[in-house]
């Protein structure tokens, strides 16, 4: 079953960082995308920039409506997201503690949409 | 005895295995089909047709086996029954079907398939208030209407609340297993939680008038006494220590209106003796476990006021002592609340006031009417009447529960009684 570990992370965790441990969390991202990767378990890794570069858009009336920024105006951003198959969630949210990330904010574990789904 | 005796027999008999085994029943069937729903309604119908069967074929020897067997292929029916709307239904009871018959002994109930149901209800994935329905639900075996009257919720919304849990289970596949070694603590620490959620809700009802519903606590330590059989590992004993010790008062803990009577002012001929022996040796043997944990140690404290003769004779030095432990494994305000009145009976109130004003002062227990209460109740046996009026008023503000606010209002009532042996004093305020 695939699941997306979604990475919620204050941008004022990003900001205050020194600039050293920003370098040892992208190093160690880095090598847990490796270790899912090699495990068998990664299907999808990204990591995001910050939101000052979102855009949020809707379609109102045929109308495109865009927004500065994301969507909700809440201190966690998504900052990154990685879709992995588990045996099940018990498999899922073991991988997802591994992430660094998991250290500085929070992983939202959502099963995805089955294809028959 | 004719016909109808038999059956009546039948019926009886078949009664007490639903009331024994359907549970162990149903932890098997859930294994084995692999959906809570699926399991319920094939039991339910593995029951129904025993009636029939046994009637003219007589009981199986071995009627839990015959039970998740017929339980198993009702599964089958049913999901094939239901397939001719949805190809994948076929394929899973194709799947069931060929595993039923390649493996027949299998229907014998596995040990831990009981373990399995409790860990999957607690499931800290599912939230606490689902995890007590469901545990309630499935592995004690109460109807959701018991259950929404015991926690004072409306029925449908607690029917809600279990089919989203189980919707849950299903759709982010949480596994039935039980957990293992490395993710063990922390998810015994929810399904104790849950276990000693449904014992003081028996025990200190949150609101309204029914101070003891025993049947909750009651189920609670069945759940207990079944966990320690299964899991015997310190911290289960020790809860089960703490709760049987806490059940060897309830006769005493409350008057003929139901009013609350304090642990000091207890008769203690009331206590359980029974229940004390069995909950000091549980406590003892807790605590003798490598790395005691936080019920391990409650239960010691439980121990220590249950073997004191007398309220004056209760071993202060060595509860404190084991709250200055509890306090290090779990930081909370309430359990420092409790580290203060025991110091206070230690150490005399004035030491127990300047600890319990620091809690209240980090605010924390601003909200929680028995901190106010054990302020003022201090303050009363250091004289400071106003002071412990205040802080009765507070209490009684805050405080839910019938008996609680009888309680506090006749504490009030005596501080004012109190007050009439000086008269000179009231007088000369008065004139």
């Amino acid at each position: 079953m695939k699941y997306a570990f979604l990475f919620y992370v204050e941008d004022r965790v990003w900001e205050e960082m020194p600039k050293m441990d920003e370098e040892a969390i992208k190093a160690e991202s880095a090598g847990y995308d490796a270790s899912l990767m090699d495990e068998g378990h990664l299907i999808l890794a990204q990591a995001l920039q910050s939101i000052q570069s979102s855009t949020t858009l809707r379609v109102r009336s045929e109308k495109v409506l865009l927004t500065d920024g994301p969507f909700a105006e809440t201190k966690e951003q998504l900052c990154g997201f990685v879709v992995a198959e588990a045996r099940d969630l018990n498999e899922a949210l073991g991988l997802a503690s591994k992430s660094p990330l998991a250290r500085l904010g929070s992983v939202e574990v959502r099963p995805c949409m089955g294809m028959a789904g | 005895m004719g016909e109808d005796g038999g059956a009546e027999s039948l019926r009886l008999f078949i009664e007490r295995l639903y009331r024994e085994e359907s549970r162990r029943v149903l932890a098997t069937l859930i294994r084995l089909v692999g959906d809570i729903d699926l399991a319920e309604d094939s039991m339910h119908d593995a029951f129904a047709s025993a009636l029939a069967k046994w009637r003219l074929e007589g009981a199986p020897t071995n009627p839990r086996a015959w039970l998740v067997s017929a339980g198993r292929f009702k599964a089958i029916d049913s999901l094939r029954r239901r397939s001719r709307f949805n190809a994948s239904l076929r394929e899973l009871a194709d799947r069931l079907e060929g595993q039923a018959r390649a493996r027949q002994g299998e229907t014998e109930a596995l040990f831990d398939d009981r373990l399995r149901l409790i860990f999957l209800c607690c499931h800290p994935a599912l939230s606490l208030e689902a995890q007590v329905a469901l545990t309630l639900r499935e592995t004690c075996g109460l109807r959701t209407e018991e259950i929404a009257r015991a926690f004072l919720v409306d029925g449908s919304t607690l029917a809600q609340r279990i089919v989203r849990a189980k919707a849950k289970i299903r759709d982010a596949r949480i596994p039935y297993e039980v957990p293992t070694r490395r993710e063990m603590s922390g998810r015994l620490d929810a399904v104790l939680r849950v276990i000693y959620l449904v014992y003081n809700e028996g025990y200190f009802a949150s609101a309204g008038d029914a101070l003891s519903r025993e049947e909750l606590s009651a189920e609670a330590i069945r759940l207990g006494r079944l966990l320690s059989e299964l899991l015997p590992e310190g911290e289960v004993f020790g809860l089960l220590g703490l709760m049987l010790l806490n059940e060897s008062r309830r006769c005493a803990r409350s008057d003929a209106d139901g009013d609350l009577i304090l642990l000091d002012e207890q008769d203690r001929s009331l206590w359980s003796r029974e229940l004390i022996a069995e909950g000091s040796s549980l406590a003892k043997r807790a605590l003798a476990s490598q790395d005691p944990g936080p019920y391990s140690i409650q239960a010691a404290i439980a121990a220590v006021h249950a073997e004191a003769q007398s309220a004056a004779a209760t071993d202060w030095r060595r509860i404190a002592a084991y709250y200055d432990r509890l306090a290090d494994k779990d930081p909370s305000p309430v359990v420092a609340l409790n580290r203060a009145v025991a110091f206070a009976m230690r150490d005399g109130p004035s030491v127990g006031l300047e600890l319990i004003d620091g809690i209240l002062e980090r605010g924390d227990l601003e909200g929680y009417h028995l901190a106010h209460a054990a302020r003022a109740d201090l303050c009363r046996r250091l004289g400071m009447n106003a002071e412990a009026r205040r802080s009765y008023e507070r209490a009684l503000e805050l405080a839910q529960q019938g008996p609680e606010r009888r309680f506090l209002e006749r504490r009030l009532l005596d501080l004012t009684v109190e007050r009439h042996p000086a008269p000179a004093l009231k007088g000369l305020k008065e004139e």
